[in-house]
């Protein structure tokens, strides 16, 4: 909805300028030229159609823009016009026998640009615009610094308040000692006397205790229990790794994937759908973005702060997808592939044992279960971690409990008719459905 | 007691003077133990800081470390692909359409491939002809892991680099262009038309002194020579024997490999009884084959008597009197040419003796019959071996008059009869290179090994019959450094093509006619229809242009040839096993662990012979104490040449006056060790000839073989094997011949299967899947895909000689063979049933006694075993651990990790078809196979477990893929349709004897074939209710 007022918004002062100018459009011609267009609607127009291949201060697939309007003007004495008929129609241009353009289309691999013919000669001034003077972020710069302090001042004042109430509880401490002693001397002075020796007379409580064969009896009792149900729980957990969370080659954060940016799971796990497998994407998957994406820049206000209170900054993360770059083997400067690639070893988090089959699009195409309801919140992982215990009762609860989705399944529609006849339910569960028996997992 | 016996050690101590008794007794130990130099450093033992209880401490802690480490699971490592080819998802299989074409065996087939790894063959249902894989095909696709492989080209036994045998090759080749010595090829039959056109352009390239001999190990060249004689074609008759009413076979076991082989399908649809009709199938053979075994009839004869019932069946259907006088064969010649009159043009006779007159006689016979099966126009291409051409270039060879050969798909040093004369010849050849698979025999002898890549890594074509078409393209990328013969050829030649550019090239302007390469592809197959024949003749042409012109004599002297046979002593017929072959692939161990489907022996060959003769020579079989088989030795003379140390079993149905040994083993060079076995019956094999006369001498010592059925006979247990004539399965109620066993409740007789008769509660199996599995006892052959399919799918394991002998081997499904012990195995029912008393001539100690061995000539039934998913299955009930269990879809689970081996299951499972897992199979240096190396590993089947020592296991039913048929419905959204289920075996059984399915599913086949009145369960009256469940089987003994 906001965009659309936005856009209307946009149209509505697009039509207004238009009619202003276009009252004296020929004397101010020049005038235009030199005054230029919005940076900010540029920056917007740059970010939807030009930063796949563009980027302002780095060379991409396709040339840094940064002054391009300037730089063509200097060093190759190429107008404005050049431009808005390079932008609109670069093919045509290079077909035409351009000079410059064909420099440019040899120098990039031979890859022509995109034509662009819907974009106005003024969304070019814009953009043109934005990237002269890009709208400086340094609005929010200096907030910037101040961000991480927002945080550590409650941890600062949970501190201070600790010490207080530290500093009262040992007042009061201290106080009751004297209390007390003030107390005793003033029973001294009135000649009460203490009676100590009374309790020495008493049977220690441990004779008694041991003189007592039914206690004893029961608490061995109790502790023989108590003990083998800590052994039997310590024991039961022996090989289920829930919350393993290996050091990775490559600090991948799924939170900045799946949940900052709200890639859907299934995007690089695309495998989940038809295979056993989820798969680890190959890496030309992670390339399809990191192509174009090739610095982290996380906005302190935004999802990121959290990350940078844990102390991942910006240039950790762009370390990391350098890391991705090497592995892939591609040549940031060059914009191309080495063909020198590393396979990346990635730490297995989730291990089945071999003697269980599991079959992801199973229970992800045919069952519609949420990726979460087993590998819980990733989105929120920074570091990927076993959610699941992954034993087998685990899977066996979720079997007797989960209701098998089968509307629109015509595979289910004669089993499902027999079925819940029989059990005289509307639906069936996975278990109803024979998925507890031995042999569907173990073969 | 003590005991005043003296024990000596050795002769010496005889002798009291003797000193080194002296100085022994003295002397514990032969050299001085170096205590004191340890012990005497007191300075270095008090330098060492480690103490008594140190050492203790480091024990306890190290176990301590050990128990706690023990907890924590190992780190495991995913390496994801850089960059992830489109085709390929983890975890989903592809299949891609192929061809095997290595000389011996031609097959369409498919290919399943596993994260880029073939996995496994499966038949390409879409061929007409040859699309089914046999067990060696089914088995080629380990060979493609053999850890013996060559890896890479070699010079004189050193790795070369590719380029230096190019430019050595080359520079010959240049050399000897348009020279008077020759350049030979000596090569495998291809039937691939790229490949023929290639050398014909090669030719062009290099001159006239090119030669091509096309060489096949075991023979076919007296059919090929009589068909060209009579048609004008290097090639084979091709016949459909569902076409036929009456076969007759004079020695033709066209189930197993007989021309090439990939008859089965045919001849078992017309074996089915459909409206009351079958074929009938009459056999003469002498060695006991598979065809024989199938056969109504079979008349044991030595191949004289063969040649002379031939003739004589000429002379009857001709009217002719051919001569010959009376003979033992007359009566059964009489009683062929009576079905074959009767049957007329459905009758259809073949041959299998190497004997161009006999194949000459077969082809008049046919053509007399103008039989309906017999098929000349589109004859098959899948033998074209030469012999004369073959033995012309052994002559030149050792004349000096060949300058360079290359050698291809053929092992000449181990499979010609004349290998000495082959090696000899060589030394004078100035470059010999051989495409080798192995380091084999001839890659030995050569200069130059060129390393041959597996089919499975080739592009290539074949023709297998006239018009239809094949393609071969590659499942991985070469393994190794290895190149095909084509490519090299093509690189010899100077091209820059690559083989698959030329084929694509050559189908598109020669075969295709228009249509699509990339569908044909796909398809693998591809029918030319009838003008592209005749444009693709000339193709074909330039081999027949070249042949000299065989002298073929006309019918008359055939016949005067035939009738005046006679065998000199003992015939010794050669043959080829089902499980080995011509023996390409004698390093695959699943093959050598495949048990013979006659003689059930596996990792070996032996002489068969019959009893009688066996008698007389005083050779005997007989079982040890664990059960395993031992056979006396023979030494086998022909003509000069000896083979020592041949093991002997006594074959029932053997001729007498001969004895078979089968071809394929005895090879020694690029084996392993455990994989080295048998004998090299091609020594035998003078003059191409699978009949030799042979002297037989006995000679010490016994054979240990590892043989998985022990008893032979069925013992008058009529109910495991049901059996009938097809006269009283179309006279009488299903009833009489089919019977259901009954029971006694409350006095009266009810039927086993009735509920009242049950210990148990019915489970309502109506609602979902009930899978079952039928198999047809008249349509199985008994070939033995299955087995290894089985083997491919379910990761079963090989287990060794000495382990199969202990009977430890791991076949989740077996081939029973039995043998009547009377004529019939009616008559040993009936001989059980008139048992009376413990003695007399009636009695049963001294019946069962005689019923135990087999007849001279027995009937003979298989009956493939697995497990048969009981309903209500004695194993389940006896699990302490609930390890095996039953699910709603009829199958019988077993759930490995749970297992504790107790075997009790195997105990009391009544069809023992359970395997227990006596030592861990995989990684075992003892247990050398294909699981204990990398490359043998990349075969197994990542969806079936790899079973680790002391659990037991069994047929799972496949439920892998009848699972992965389920879930690929549900994300489709819908219902299954019938023929999608299938199990590994009912995939393989090219016969359709074994058919799988849901019988919910009511419209489906083996719910029909379940209401068939030929089905009943194994060993019924158990009260079992089986899953699988078997068809009656129905003779043809019906006389014309």
């Amino acid at each position: 909805m906001k965009k659309v007022l936005y856009r209307h918004l946009f149209s509505k002062v697009l039509g207004l300028s238009l009619l202003f100018f276009s009252v004296s459009i020929f004397a101010q011609e020049e005038a235009a030229e030199a005054s230029g267009g919005d940076a900010a609607k540029g920056k917007q127009l740059f970010n939807q159609n030009c930063a796949a291949c563009h980027s302002l201060d780095r060379k991409m697939t396709g040339p840094a823009l940064a002054n391009v309007e300037a730089r063509l003007l200097e060093d190759e004495g190429l107008d404005k016009e050049w431009l808005y008929t390079w932008i609109k129609n670069s093919p045509g241009m290079i077909k035409s026998g351009d000079s410059y353009a064909n420099k440019i289309y040899a120098e990039y691999n031979q890859a022509a640009m995109t034509a662009f013919p819907t974009l106005s000669n003024q969304d070019i001034d814009d953009i043109l615009a934005y990237t002269a003077a890009p709208p400086k972020t340094a609005v929010k710069g200096p907030e910037g610094p101040e961000t991480p302090l927002t945080p550590s001042e409650p941890g600062i004042s949970n501190e201070l308040i600790l010490g207080a109430l530290a500093l009262v509880f040992g007042l009061l401490v201290i106080m009751l000692l004297l209390v007390n002693k003030t107390l005793r001397r003033i029973a001294e002075a009135n000649g009460v006397v203490l009676e100590k020796e009374k309790a020495e007379k008493r049977i220690p409580i441990w004779k008694a205790f041991a003189q007592n064969q039914f206690l004893v009896l029961v608490t061995a009792i109790f502790l023989l229990l108590a003990s083998g149900y800590f052994a039997y729980g310590w024991m039961m957990q022996v090989g289920v790794d829930q919350g393993y969370a290996p050091v990775q080659p490559i600090h991948y954060s799924h939170k900045i994937h799946a949940g900052d940016n709200k890639i859907e799971c299934k995007y690089c796990h695309s495998s989940a759908r038809v295979s056993k497998h989820s798969g680890i994407p190959s890496l030309n998957v992670c390339m399809n973005c990191h192509k174009s994406i090739y610095e982290y820049k996380g906005n302190p206000e935004g999802p990121s702060a959290e990350d940078l209170a844990n102390g991942y900054t910006n240039e950790f993360y762009t370390g990391e997808i350098r890391k991705l770059y090497k592995a892939v083997g591609w040549d940031e400067e060059n914009q191309q592939y080495t063909g020198e690639t590393q396979p990346v070893e990635w730490v297995r988090v989730h291990n089945l044992p071999d003697f269980a089959y599991f079959n992801h699009s199973q229970h992800v195409s045919v069952a519609g279960i949420e990726c979460q309801t087993c590998h819980g919140p990733v989105e929120e992982m920074e570091i990927m971690e076993q959610f699941a215990p992954l034993t087998m009762g685990w899977c066996i609860n979720c079997h007797r409990e989960t209701n098998v989705k089968m509307e629109g399944n015509e595979y289910y529609e004669a089993i499902h008719a027999e079925l819940s006849k029989k059990y005289e339910v509307e639906e069936l569960t996975a278990a109803m459905m024979g998925g507890l028996e031995c042999g569907k997992c173990h073969y | 007691m003590a005991s005043n016996k003296k024990y000596w050690k050795s002769e010496a101590e005889l002798n009291p003077n003797d000193s080194i008794v002296e100085t022994l007794r003295q002397n514990e130990f032969s050299e001085e133990i170096p205590v004191d130099e340890f012990l005497g450093d007191k300075e270095n033992l008090s330098a060492s800081t480690t103490n008594r209880r140190d050492f203790l401490k480091y024990v306890g802690f190290s176990t301590a470390a050990a128990t706690v480490a023990a907890c924590e699971g190992p780190v495991h490592k995913s390496i994801p692909y850089v960059v992830q080819p489109d085709t390929i998802v983890p975890g989903v299989a592809n299949y891609y359409a192929t061809t095997i074409a290595d000389g011996f065996d031609f097959a369409s087939i498919l290919v399943k491939t596993r994260e880029g790894r073939p996995i496994k063959i499966e038949n390409n249902t879409d061929a007409k002809v040859n699309g089914s894989a046999n067990a060696r095909v089914q088995a080629s696709v380990l060979t493609l892991y053999d850890s013996k492989r060559v890896q890479g080209p070699m010079a004189n036994g050193e790795p070369i680099e590719w380029k230096v045998l190019d430019a050595t090759v080359r520079a010959k080749l240049g050399s000897l262009k348009g020279s008077n010595r020759q350049i030979a090829l000596l090569t495998q039959t291809y039937a691939s038309p790229s490949t023929e056109k290639l050398i014909a352009e090669f030719k062009a390239e290099f001159g006239d002194n090119v030669n091509h001999v096309t060489y096949d190990a075991i023979s076919e060249d007296a059919a090929l020579n009589a068909f060209n004689a009579a048609y004008g074609e290097r090639a084979l008759v091709d016949y459909d024997f569902e076409k036929a009413d009456v076969i007759v076979s004079f020695g033709a076991d066209f189930l197993g490999d007989w021309q090439g082989g990939g008859y089965d399908g045919g001849y078992a649809k017309g074996r089915v009884p459909k409206n009351g009709k079958m074929s009938k199938h009459i056999h003469l053979e002498s060695n006991m084959s598979l065809s024989g075994a199938n056969a109504d009839k079979r008349y044991p004869m030595t191949a004289a008597q063969q040649k002379i019932a031939l003739a004589k069946l000429y002379g009857k259907l001709n009217g002719t009197n051919v001569g010959g006088g009376t003979s033992d064969v007359d009566e059964a010649v009489d009683k062929i040419a009576a079905e074959i009159r009767k049957a007329g043009s459905k009758a259809v006779v073949v041959t299998g003796l190497n004997d161009v007159n006999a194949q000459t006689v077969v082809l008049a016979i046919n053509k007399l019959l103008s039989s309906e099966a017999f098929d000349t126009e589109n004859p098959k291409y899948v033998r074209q071996g030469d012999v004369a051409k073959v033995n012309k270039l052994v002559s030149d060879m050792n004349s000096g008059r060949v300058g360079a050969l290359i050698i291809d798909g053929v092992n000449p040093v181990y499979s010609l009869p004349n290998a000495e004369d082959f090696v000899a010849g060589l030394e004078k050849v100035d470059v010999s290179v051989s495409f080798a698979f192995n380091n084999d025999e001839t890659a030995q002898s050569v200069g130059y090994v060129a390393a041959a890549s597996h089919y499975l890594e080739s592009w290539g074509d074949a023709q297998l019959k006239k018009g239809q078409y094949s393609l071969m393209q590659p499942a991985i990328r070469e393994l190794f450094d290895t190149r095909q013969f084509q490519s090299a050829l093509l690189t010899w030649m100077g091209s820059d093509k690559t083989y698959y550019e030329y084929i694509k090239e050559n189908w598109d302007t020669a075969i295709l006619q228009g249509s699509d390469w990339n569908q044909a592809l796909q398809d693998g197959v591809f029918v030319a229809s009838a003008s592209a024949e005749v444009a693709e003749e000339p193709v074909a042409a330039p081999v027949e242009a070249e042949e000299e012109q065989w002298e073929i004599a006309p019918i008359a002297s055939s016949i005067r040839a035939l009738v005046g046979a006679t065998s000199q002593g003992t015939e010794l017929v050669l043959y080829s096993k089902v499980g080995m072959g011509d023996g390409r692939q004698a390093n695959n161990p699943w093959l050598q662990e495949f048990p013979d489907p006659i003689s059930r022996a596996s990792w070996d060959n032996y002489v068969t012979v019959s009893k009688a003769d066996a008698e007389k020579l005083g050779l005997k079989n007989h079982n040890v104490a664990n059960g395993g088989l031992n056979g006396s030795y023979v030494k086998l003379t022909v003509d000069g040449t000896v083979l020592e140390n041949v093991p002997v079993i006594i074959q029932p149905g053997q001729a007498n006056g001969t004895v078979g040994l089968s071809f394929g083993y005895g090879k020694q060079a690029g084996m392993q060790e455990e994989l080295a076995t048998g004998v090299n019956a091609y020594t035998l094999y003078k003059n191409f000839s699978d009949v030799q006369s042979v002297s037989i001498e006995k000679t010490a010592g016994e054979h240990e073989f590892a043989c998985v059925q022990l008893h032979n006979t069925l013992m008058g247990r009529g109910d495991i094997i049901k059996e009938t004539t097809l006269e009283i399965f179309n006279t009488k109620d299903h009833h009489e011949w089919n019977h259901m066993p009954q029971v006694t409740l409350n006095h009266q007789e009810i039927p086993v299967t009735s509920p009242d008769a049950d210990l148990w509660e019915e489970f309502d199996r109506s609602i979902g899947h009930h899978f079952n599995l039928s198999i047809d006892l008249n349509a199985c052959t008994g070939c033995g895909a299955c087995v290894i399919a089985c083997h491919a799918e379910n990761n079963v394991p090989v287990v060794g000689k000495q382990e199969v002998r202990k009977s430890r081997d791991m076949h989740w499904l077996r081939i029973d063979r039995y043998y009547s012990s009377e004529d019939t195995f009616e008559q040993d029912d009936e001989k059980k049933e008139s048992m009376d008393g413990l003695w007399g001539d009636n009695g049963s100690l001294g019946g069962f006694g005689e019923m135990e061995d087999p007849s001279v000539n027995p009937q003979v039934a298989f009956q493939p075993v697995m497990c048969q998913h009981c309903n209500h299955a004695p194993c389940e009930t006896v699990c302490p651990v609930a390890a095996t269990s039953h699910g709603r879809q009829g199958q019988n689970q077993m759930a490995y990790n749970r297992c504790v081996g107790t075997r009790y299951c195997a105990n009391n499972c009544p069809y023992k078809v359970r395997r227990f897992n006596w030592f861990l199979y995989a990684d075992n240096d003892e247990f050398d196979f294909n699981m204990n190396n990398d490359l043998g590993k990349m075969v197994i089947n990542p969806d079936v477990n790899v079973r680790s020592r002391g659990v037991m296991e069994k047929c799972s039913m496949c439920i892998q893929m009848t699972q992965k048929t389920i879930l690929d419905a549900k994300r489709e959204g819908r219902v299954i349709k019938d023929g999608e289920f299938q199990t590994a075996c009912s995939a393989a059984c090219s016969s359709g004897a074994m058919v799988f399915g849901d019988i919910n599913d009511k419209e489906s086949k083996v719910a029909e074939l379940k209401e068939d009145d030929r089905m009943y369960h194994l060993l019924e009256h158990v009260g079992t209710k089986p899953n699988v469940f078997y068809h009656v089987k129905v003779r043809n003994t019906n006389e014309a």
